[in-house]
């Protein structure tokens, strides 16, 4: 794994990488722009986990979930439950119930996972496009559930969350820079964690699940329980972004996760692309900040019509971007990266003479185009 | 020998095995019995003195309240007629091309505002609402006359413009849906209602009411444990057969619904036999959008037709074919029965004990429908493995 042995895009990302994670680290202490800080690298950071969450399952196991959206919402709609005191919301619901927000948090990851585990083994027998479609109704039900259950959130959610930090984290609300670096650690960790797992043996036999179901389970791998177990792993990652969300907007209701948002995660990582972990953060970055100045501006230099197309919203241009993302290259922006290699590959005809060596470390490059039968 | 013999299951372990193994089965047998129980004979209305328990429902079982329980197995006939209509539309086209259409919801939104529109216009008094009175027969057929075909030739641009060239990525069509979806849905919200003149209801996705021609706004006695039913959706329940016999036919007894059935089971084959499957494709996916136009004006005549219904009857299809089986006009069929039994009965015999119990959890009771049917039948009721 010396650098020696590293192939020229390896080289390049690599380098790349630890630029932005230096220069991320250095950011709020020299003191640019808050509301680059606080409001879109925080948010870039939690939406690119429940991103990250999303690709890993169809990544690595060949299932396309919906659901993470509302597995994001459940774990902050749990915190909030857990660790907000009564009257602390003004208007909100909840139970109130006020416990100690350490245990809340890790209540609130437990019990995320655990119904992950079982939305995951009911829909562990389906892959690909039925897959898609199971978690959806997961999705749309959870968002019902939520609004209609007044007791536990309502329509109108429950705010007020980010006042009941855990001790060790300290007052958010006075030191945003302590949320900037909780969310960035946790997308790192989050990061290295997927790259650790689909490494072990359990990720090997994970993409043998997704490629060879069929061969893979005369084997004696126990397939649904595969799929069950990275459905679990992802819904874990998705509660870590709610919690984070919760933190960093301080109120979670029904509509923080109904099917336009549901959608969105989905463009994040369509954007981002869906082969690659580090699409997440990417795809999570351009979205957000499409979202944050294509509807406040204007005007746009090549669009023009004030921000909107035909009268819409954000969410007609964000649209068509994504039609056009998915027609001209739909493994996303890191697959537009990958061809700048590929072609760079074919026209110096290998000019790097270690590169031959490389292990395949990266990612298995699976293309959305791959035909699920 | 006698190592191999200590191998062999005894005949109380083979037992204890087969029922530990049936455990799932036997829980879920239960627990649909337990439902048929209490809701044919352990529910009850809330007692004289306001005491409630675990048998108090909104209306009394099946055996106390005979009108009652006939009136919710009808609402849920012709809940299931709707659904019906909308989803076999979805059904078709997914059982033939693999193409989950994400966009069935917003072509539904859309034809319903559409056919508001129309009929506002045809009527000359422009509100929220008409009084039924107002509406003739020929003001209701017009504006699904109108929105239909709309409907379709959208659903054509799209499929010729954007799917067909993807035939066979089946990710990539969901995706391409789902743009389309996010588009129309934000225009029907920037542009819809029109005609209402009042600010704050115009534009904005608001909420506004197709009207049912007059001479349904009436109630028909049935004769049965004295139920008066709204002829209206009985009409719905009529629509529902019709729609069902109609594709019968057409699937079954007419040249191209058998080049469509071949096409379900072998593509390559069907075209290799000189069938143009592309002109196949094509109807289908007009035909299944021109159902999602139907059941739109179908079903805001009842109800109501407002943005965010798209992701409600998104997930009604959904439901209906992940539960009847993938693509399968039957399947459908028994999908939209089962869901909408399953919808209504919940909403009204979960326990009402109170402001915070039970009715409201009724959409869970959907996951649990979800969640038996793929245990036993991972492709659904009448799906086909694969």
């Amino acid at each position: 794994m010396s650098p020696a042995t590293w192939t020229h895009q390896q080289r390049v990302e690599r380098t790349i990488a630890a630029i932005t994670l230096v220069v991320l680290i250095i950011w709020p202490a020299a003191g640019f722009s808050s509301y680059w800080t606080h409001q879109i690298l925080i948010e870039t950071f939690l939406f690119g986990i429940a991103a990250a969450s999303l690709i890993f399952l169809y990544a690595y196991g060949g299932m396309v979930s919906l659901a993470q959206t509302a597995l994001f919402g459940i774990a902050g709609v749990i915190l909030g439950n857990l660790a907000t005191a009564s009257g602390a919301g003004g208007t909100s619901k909840g139970l109130h119930l006020g416990w100690d927000p350490t245990l809340s948090l890790v209540l609130a990851i437990v019990g995320t996972t655990v119904i992950g585990l079982i939305g995951g083994a009911v829909a562990s027998r389906n892959t690909g496009i039925y897959f898609l479609m199971i978690t959806l109704t997961y999705s749309v039900i959870a968002v019902y559930t939520l609004g209609q259950v007044t007791k536990i959130s309502g329509f109108s959610g429950i705010g007020g969350i980010n006042n009941y930090t855990p001790g060790w984290i300290g007052n958010i609300l006075a030191h945003p820079n302590r949320l900037y670096y909780i969310a960035l650690g946790t997308a790192v960790v989050a990061y290295v964690l997927i790259r650790y797992i689909v490494r072990t043996p359990f990720g090997v036999s994970l993409q043998g699940v997704r490629d060879e179901p069929i061969r893979m389970g005369s084997l004696g791998y126990a397939v649904p329980l595969h799929r069950t177990l990275a459905f679990g792993f992802a819904a874990f990652l998705a509660a870590l972004a709610g919690v984070l969300y919760v933190w960093w907007s301080g109120q979670i209701a029904p509509g923080n996760v109904d099917l336009p948002e549901t959608i969105s995660l989905l463009i994040m990582a369509v954007i981002g692309g869906l082969s690659r972990i580090e699409g997440a953060w990417i795809g999570a970055f351009a979205f957000i900040l499409m979202d944050n100045y294509i509807s406040t501006s204007t005007h746009i230099p090549l669009i023009g019509f004030g921000g909107t197309l035909f009268g819409g919203s954000f969410n007609t241009v964000i649209g068509i971007i994504f039609l056009v993302i998915i027609v001209i290259s739909p493994n996303g922006l890191m697959g537009l990266w990958g061809r700048l290699f590929e072609t760079r590959r074919q026209t110096t005809g290998g000019e790097s003479p270690d590169a031959p060596a490389a292990p395949p470390a990266g990612p298995p490059k699976v293309s959305p185009d791959r035909p699920t039968t | 020998m006698s190592a191999l013999a200590a191998r062999i299951p005894s005949r109380e372990q083979v037992g204890s095995y087969l029922t530990w193994r049936r455990l799932p089965t036997l829980l879920a047998i239960g627990l649909v019995a337990f439902a048929f129980v209490y809701v044919l004979f352990l529910a009850k209305i809330p007692a004289d003195n306001g005491a409630t328990n675990w048998r108090t429902t909104t209306f009394g079982s099946a055996v106390h309240d005979p009108s009652s329980f006939l009136k919710i197995v009808l609402d849920s006939l012709t809940f299931a007629a709707a659904l019906f209509i909308v989803a076999s539309g979805f059904a078709l086209i997914f059982g033939l091309m693999r193409t989950v259409n994400m966009a069935h919801g917003a072509f539904y939104l859309l034809a319903g505002y559409i056919a508001y529109e129309v009929q506002q216009k045809m009527n000359g008094s422009p509100g929220i609402s008409l009084d039924t009175s107002q509406v003739s027969t020929w003001e209701w057929l017009v504006p699904l006359l109108i929105a239909a075909p709309i409907i379709m030739a959208i659903g054509l641009i799209v499929q010729q413009g954007l799917l067909r060239w993807n035939q066979g990525q089946e990710l990539r069509q969901a995706l391409i849906t789902i743009a389309v979806s996010v588009i129309v849905a934000d225009q029907i919200i920037a542009h819809f209602p029109r005609t209402v003149s009042t600010g704050a209801q115009k534009y904005g996705g608001n909420a506004v009411d197709l009207t049912w021609p007059g001479w349904t706004d009436r109630f028909v006695n049935l004769h049965v444990g004295g139920v008066q039913y709204s002829l209206a959706r009985l009409g719905i329940l009529a629509i529902g057969c019709m729609v069902g016999l109609g594709l019968w036919l057409w699937l079954y007894r007419t040249k191209t619904g058998m080049k469509i059935r071949a096409g379900v089971d072998d593509e390559k084959m069907t075209s290799a036999l000189g069938i143009n499957i592309q002109r196949t494709f094509a109807i289908a996916f007009v035909v299944g959008c021109g159902l999602a136009a139907l059941g739109a004006v179908v079903w805001a005549s009842q109800s109501n037709i407002s943005s965010g219904q798209d992701g409600a009857w998104l997930l009604n299809s959904l439901v209906v074919v992940i539960v009847g089986g993938m693509g399968s006009i039957f399947g459908a069929a028994a999908g939209a029965l089962l869901y909408a039994f399953v919808a209504n009965f919940a909403a009204a015999y979960l326990p009402s004990t109170g402001p915070d119990c039970c009715t409201q959890y009724s959409t869970i009771v959907t996951f649990v429908l979800i969640a038996l049917v793929l245990s036993f039948r991972p492709q659904g009721l009448f799906g086909r493995p694969g």
